[in-house]
């Protein structure tokens, strides 16, 4: 598994002069992912931030086999390249081998390409399919998705005088990859770049499909200071809010745990979308919060134990 | 030549995909294209077939994947009807703007609402604008060969835009005919090997697809479809022609039907065409001078070609097969109506409406329009210029 | 980059020149600048893997410089860098004149 002056030795595969946002971290992952897997790599990607910064005609920001096809199909495209590959190979006219990512945000992944993606990962096509959750439909405005976390104020949930921002807690979708049991299921954060980059570097390695959510923090949509990108990935981690983790084989190996877990108010109070919630009248939702996490990570400690038995 | 064969229609598509043996095929089921399908998988079960199958989550799905396919260099191909048509809309236009020679056979279904799983046009018709070229069959044999040919059109560099092959539901899609295949050696060099410029697979030269185009550039690329399809209409007439020279069955865009001193034509596509030609033949027989103008390539349409044909005719029916609600009249009315617009031509024209959501249209229908006709060429244009074949009022 | 005719662009939208975003400056957009001191740096490599923007110059794995035709000035780099003094201060880009 390659080590930060491993990856320092690669071919920088994401060009400079994309349209992100400064102090955007789904283009780190984006980077990260690229360094690791390598130029014989396609990638596609569902509309949404990634997508739309690294392609406004006539420039691209990739330097390895893109395509965007739309909002729902990243994983149906890439099922369709990969199936592809595969027809070429086995008649000869390839020899290569070539990995295959899809990627979409949360809105592209837990929404509107859930189908797609399901539908992709159980036919056991091989590929990856990277989604980079930044917990809000952030290319159109910030407006909540199913990833979005219980509390936020975004802009189709913001804080009324009688709603403090989305009522729901999101929808488990790194569970959900795991119910479909494939190879290889992770979460990981480009906070921690060695550990999303031996994930990358595993799931491209495994035959059959391969699931990775990324929580990539957005400096617009979750309010807080851009320079802040990384620490507040890391602080997602060291809180337990987003744990990073693996399942090989239906074996769970949490890969980083907090030396001292944090409250999960760290993390929260750190930006300016979870304001709101420090009010005294929100504070119980902070607390069922911390409960959420709590409860999540004792069940992750929990199975990770019955892996190791 | 050939092999005496009997086949449906689903048949017909299905072995003229064995002999092409894409190399991707995504499926999902939907009546009635669902036996194509199921041939098919036999084929790819009894290895007689190379392809990828890929048995996907939903027409959505089945479109994105063969784009998918496409792009990276592939002979992609799906099948479909109605809301699966539908449901893939989206991703129909991706196709086409993203210049991916696609061939899909498209079974052609009533949309809903209701639900209704026969035969009309409403489906192909609604993506008439999508950027695809549309041919429509009259019969099984047309239907394989029609298949064969769209590989040719589709993927010439001339052209490079998707085709869909229609074909009435059930009608067609569920009858067996006799029909002459070609031998797989003949249809091998028919097709030969597709060879796209922009391949994701090809890792030395990246390509990057489906960027973000805006204002600058949307619009030159809209122009470039725009011409594609003006290429298209002698890339079609040269490869009837030439699949004419391998089969004995030459094809146009058109096709006119005892048209030479009909003063009373009906225009129609897919099985109707059939239905007509009978009901031509016996009132020839009769004496009378009507024909049939058929329109087998619908998208592009071949404008100057249709006007002339129907340029010596004094009364014609236009026999639509799906509605375009609030517009005057079906979608290929409208279209006859504006390549007459400006030829100095007097031609009488009436719309019929029929055989929305699989009603069957006889042999008396359409002798009713010829009938119909008959005052239409007399007194011009009637004020009611849609009328409705085959519905009780 | 002169706009061109639909007679000279390639079909279907498809963009030929891989990577060509790298002519696109987006350096413009910054408000405060990364200075870059190679003698405090250890080239841990952090303010690298973090960019965004591969905007952190490097030569055999050691840090040459930042690529301020791209760089954005987010300051990710300079938040990271882990050496006291910072390796990458960030300073405001109307104090800092030559470019």
């Amino acid at each position: 598994m390659p080590g930060l002056k491993q990856l320092a030795q690669r071919e920088e595969l994401m060009a400079g002069g994309h349209r992100a946002c400064a102090g955007c971290l789904p283009m780190t992952a984006m980077r990260q992912m690229l360094l690791t897997a390598g130029r014989d790599t396609v990638c596609g990607c569902a509309t949404g931030c990634v997508e739309v910064v690294t392609t406004i005609y006539p420039y691209t920001a990739w330097r390895t086999p893109f395509i965007h096809n739309a909002f729902e199909n990243s994983a149906a495209t890439i099922s369709g390249a990969e199936a592809a590959y595969r027809s070429l190979r086995r008649q000869g006219k390839i020899d290569r081998k070539i990995n295959f990512i899809a990627l979409g945000g949360d809105g592209g992944t837990y929404d509107i390409g859930l189908q797609s993606l399901s539908g992709a990962m159980e036919r056991g096509h091989n590929m990856l399919y990277l989604c980079y959750d930044n917990e809000a439909y952030m290319n159109t405005g910030i407006q909540r998705s199913g990833g979005t976390p219980k509390g936020t104020a975004t802009s189709t949930t913001p804080v009324g005088k009688v709603i403090p921002g989305k009522k729901q807690f999101p929808k488990p979708l790194t569970e959900i990859m795991i119910a479909h049991n494939i190879p290889y299921v992770a979460q990981a954060t480009p906070g921690f770049p060695k550990d999303l980059s031996d994930k990358v570097e595993k799931a491209l390695e495994i035959e059959g499909p391969a699931f990775m959510n990324v929580l990539t923090p957005c400096t617009r949509g979750w309010r807080y200071p851009m320079e802040e990108s990384m620490e507040i990935a890391r602080l997602a981690v060291d809180t337990c809010f987003w744990p990073v983790f693996e399942v090989e084989h239906g074996k769970l190996r949490i890969t980083r745990k907090p030396k001292e877990k944090q409250p999960v108010e760290e993390w929260l109070k750190r930006q300016g979308r979870f304001r709101h919630l420090f009010e005294d009248q929100n504070r119980h939702i902070i607390d069922e919060i911390q409960a959420d996490v709590d409860r999540n990570w004792a069940w992750l400690l929990k199975r990770e134990e019955l892996a190791q038995s | 030549m050939g092999r005496r064969l009997i086949l449906t229609g689903n048949d017909a598509a299905a072995e003229a995909m064995r002999q092409i043996d894409p190399d991707v095929v995504a499926a999902f089921p939907i009546t009635p294209q669902t036996e194509l399908m199921h041939k098919f998988a036999q084929h790819v079960a009894d290895g007689d077939v190379k392809a990828e199958f890929v048995l996907v989550e939903s027409e959505h799905s089945a479109m994105s994947a063969t784009v998918g396919a496409a792009a990276a260099g592939a002979r992609a191909m799906t099948a479909t009807s109605a809301n699966g048509l539908a449901l893939m809309w989206e991703i129909v236009y991706i196709a086409a703007s993203s210049r991916l020679p696609i061939v899909m056979p498209v079974v052609n279904r009533a949309l809903s609402g209701p639900i209704n799983i026969h035969c009309d046009h409403s489906d192909t018709m609604g993506c008439r604008d999508s950027g695809w070229l549309q041919i429509y069959s009259e019969n099984a044999q047309e239907v394989y060969d029609n298949v064969l040919q769209a590989i040719r059109i589709a993927e010439h560099p001339d052209v490079l835009l998707p085709v869909m092959v229609t074909f009435d539901g059930f009608i067609l899609s569920h009858t067996a005919e006799i029909l002459e295949g070609l031998e797989d050696p003949v249809v091998r060099k028919w097709v030969g090997d597709y060879e796209s410029k922009y391949t994701l697979l090809n890792t030395d030269e990246p390509v990057t697809y489906g960027p973000l185009d805006l204002q600058d550039y949307y619009f030159e690329h809209k122009r470039q479809q725009i011409e594609a399809m003006r290429n298209a209409p002698k890339v079609v007439r040269d490869v009837g022609k030439a699949y004419g020279e391998i089969s004995g069955r030459s094809y146009d865009l058109l096709e006119a039907y005892e048209l030479e001193g009909a003063t009373r034509v009906i225009v129609a596509l897919g099985s109707t065409a059939g239905t007509a030609k009978a009901v031509v033949d016996e009132m020839r027989a009769a004496g009378e001078a009507v024909g049939l103008l058929k329109i087998r390539c619908f998208r592009p349409f071949p404008e100057a070609e249709i006007a002339e044909k129907l340029s010596r005719a004094k009364a014609v029916a236009v026999l639509d097969r799906s509605v375009s609600f609030g517009a005057p009249g079906g979608p290929v009315h409208k279209e006859i109506k504006a390549a007459l617009y400006g030829t100095g031509c007097d031609i009488g024209l009436v719309n019929y409406i029929y055989g929305l959501g699989g009603r069957d249209v006889s042999m008396d229908h359409i002798r009713q329009a010829f009938t119909d006709l008959t005052t239409i060429a007399r007194e011009g244009t009637p004020s009611d210029g849609v009328r409705f074949l085959g519905l009780r009022d | 980059m002169k706009e061109r005719a639909w007679t000279e662009i390639p079909i279907g939208g498809v963009i030929e020149d891989a990577g060509n975003a790298h002519s696109y400056e987006t350096g413009s957009w910054r408000t405060y600048r990364p200075i870059w001191n190679e003698e405090t740096c250890i080239h841990c490599l952090r303010c690298w893997v973090a960019c965004p923007d591969s905007s952190i110059l490097l030569e055999d794995g050691k840090l040459t410089g930042i690529d301020y035709e791209h760089c954005k000035g987010c300051g990710i780099c300079a938040f990271e860098c882990p050496v006291d003094p910072k390796a990458i201060e960030m300073k405001l880009e109307t104090d800092v004149s030559e470019r």
